[in-house]
């Protein structure tokens, strides 16, 4: 069953064709790879999905209902939520606060001008779960600017893991840490994603990355899906994998 | 700032631990400091709140408005019009009606402003404050002009209609009981704004201050919560000039007018904007700095210019922030010293 799908989604920058009438489907509970080289599109297309940047035609439809063009707050409430490439955290806020803002606004508590907000103990509860979950317990009191790259990695899935979506977009999680990290970052985040039922897509260039932990892999390139399939497929795609592994094309 | 955790809570502890003795000498001052020291307190203390206000836009919200004398003064005028048109004596009704007229204006001001940050924030909010300033200006026929309009604390009543000031020599009656006046407004105001900081709202406000991006994708409407907190900083500001007004006597145009603004700023600034106490702080130390210097030489406005540009330059967290800084440094060398607003 499909939860998203794209048709013929198109967002040009001047001359330069960023998504080129990309028809994407995104099944439920998949843990989808999107790949390719850089410029080839994956970011784009993850920034209209999420309403980061409206498309200049095409249409985007989640669990069959059109949302190509709702804002992104009613997207969110819709199920979508995402990370982003460059880590995108509250710096000067503690991780704790971070990822309760995130339940705070989920459970549309944010315009409680008269409560304190450590007092909600539910919110309490669930920041200090989701935390626990990620395996940042122990650095709730540590200001989101002052943590390792991995932890803020780690963090800005937690906060968009904390939205409770139905599906949840992650641009390069793994980028700039070290291959432990890497690592310990996926296998976090993957038993995370598969615990809660949650479709996953992730942008990431690591390819031991992806073949390691994607149930599908979709290959784009100028801004059009160049190939889409299992992990053992896009491995056997000769073209593919000589684009993406750098291995001689198989004829 | 972190919540649910047990560091959070023996900071609140401290913070209570600290504000009570405070609130002690607060209430002892009539009686061991003069009509004119009392005065100077009161002024600081009304300042205290409008410099509350402006910093849950500067500190919290991370928007610059150069244009709160808009709010001072229509907090103000509002109280000159109830008396000279409408002969109201009584504090309460002059803070009902400065109140809602502050938080009309606010609203409007704040649909034009909010839209916007940095120095467009900046200016609009100036302009429009010039705009106000303009009108008291030139509508002297309601206004009284350059004369102003004056709130005469003789005719005063305060807690509806139990204390009055009415006949020869209560000039001292007045200081003193305004003086308690306030300061029980003072009061209610910072507990007030501590808990809008530390609610869901404020820590809203802080996240988008942070990262307007991130917050949008936690589903913050962004303009709406900017301008929820334009109108709050308003009405506070507004408050304060309701609360000045019949301790002044009189209200100008000069109460609009962007000095006036920009001293608000200075309060803020002096006190420190990346903490709760700081323009509180920072209000009442202008206040006994302004008079002292003013008393001092003729070119006052030269020497604070001097001391905001050292400020800036050398102690940019402001008297509490380097205060509460050189504290943490001298009893822990340890951990990550939390930036956040407190």
């Amino acid at each position: 069953m499909s939860l998203l799908r794209t048709q013929k989604l198109v967002k040009h920058f001047g001359d330069t064709r960023a998504v080129d009438g990309v028809d994407l489907i995104v099944s439920q509970g998949e843990f989808l790879s999107l790949v390719g080289a850089n410029g080839a599109g994956k970011t784009t297309l993850v920034n209209l999905i999420s309403a980061y940047l409206q498309p200049d035609s095409g249409h985007i439809f989640f669990q069959d209902q059109d949302i190509t063009f709702l804002p992104v707050a009613d997207r969110i409430k819709a199920g979508i939520a995402r990370s982003f490439q460059l880590v995108n955290l509250f710096d000067d806020l503690s991780a704790f606060d971070n990822v309760a803002l995130a339940v705070f606004s989920r459970e549309g508590k944010t315009r409680n001008l008269f409560t304190l907000a450590e007092k909600d103990d539910a919110v309490t509860q669930e920041t200090l779960e989701v935390l626990r979950e990620f395996g940042i317990e122990d650095k709730r009191e540590t200001l989101a600017g002052g943590l390792a790259q991995g932890e803020r990695k780690l963090l800005d899935v937690a906060v968009a893991h904390a939205l409770r979506p139905k599906l949840l977009f992650l641009d390069e999680p793994t980028s700039g840490v070290s291959t432990r990290d890497k690592a310990q970052i996926m296998d976090t985040v993957s038993s995370v994603v598969r615990a809660g039922k949650i479709t996953a897509v992730i942008i990431e260039h690591d390819m031991d990355v992806v073949f390691k932990y994607s149930d599908r892999i979709v290959v784009m390139q100028e801004g059009s899906i160049l190939a889409d399939g299992s992990p053992d497929e896009i491995r056997q795609n000769g073209e593919v994998a000589a684009m993406l592994l750098g291995a001689p094309t198989s004829t | 700032m972190i919540l649910g955790n047990n560091g959070q809570r023996r900071s609140i502890a401290w913070r209570w631990a600290l504000a009570i003795p405070v609130v002690v000498v607060l209430l002892a001052v009539p009686a061991f400091a003069g009509a004119y020291w009392t005065q100077l307190l009161t002024y600081g203390l009304i300042f205290a709140v409008a410099a509350l206000g402006f910093n849950l836009l500067l500190g919290y919200t991370g928007l610059l408005s150069f244009g709160h004398s808009a709010y001072l003064g229509v907090g103000a005028y509002s109280v000159a019009f109830m008396v000279r048109y409408w002969h109201v004596s009584s504090m309460e009704l002059y803070i009902l009606g400065g109140v809602a007229a502050t938080a009309i204006v606010s609203a409007l001001f704040g649909v034009v402003c909010v839209r916007y940050t940095r120095i467009f924030f900046a200016i609009l909010t100036l302009a429009l404050s010039q705009v106000l300033w303009t009108v008291a200006y030139k509508f002297f026929w309601i206004t009284g002009g350059t004369d102003g309009l004056r709130v005469p604390y003789s005719d005063l009543s305060l807690l509806g209609g139990l204390i009055h000031f009415a006949g020869d020599d209560t000039y001292n009656k007045f200081i003193h009981s305004y003086y308690y006046y306030v300061l029980v407004i003072f009061c209610a105001c910072v507990v007030l704004m501590w808990l809008i900081v530390h609610s869901p709202f404020g820590k809203t406000l802080q996240a988008i201050r942070d990262n307007e991006t991130r917050a949008r994708f936690l589903g913050v409407q962004i303009l709406q919560y900017r301008w929820l907190a334009f109108l709050v900083s308003g009405i506070f500001t507004g408050l304060a000039g309701v609360l000045w007004v019949p301790l002044n006597g009189l209200t100008t145009p000069d109460i609009l007018y962007w000095p006036q603004s920009g001293k608000i700023v200075f309060f803020t600034v002096l006190g420190g904007f990346r903490n709760f106490s700081g323009p509180i702080i920072g209000a009442v130390v202008y206040n006994f700095l302004e008079a002292w210097v003013v008393g001092f030489t003729q070119y006052w406005q030269f020497a604070l210019g001097v001391i905001l540009i050292v400020l800036v330059l050398f102690v940019p967290g402001g008297l509490v922030g380097t205060l509460l800084r050189v504290l943490t440094k001298t009893t822990t060398s340890m951990q990550t010293k939390p930036k956040a607003l407190t």
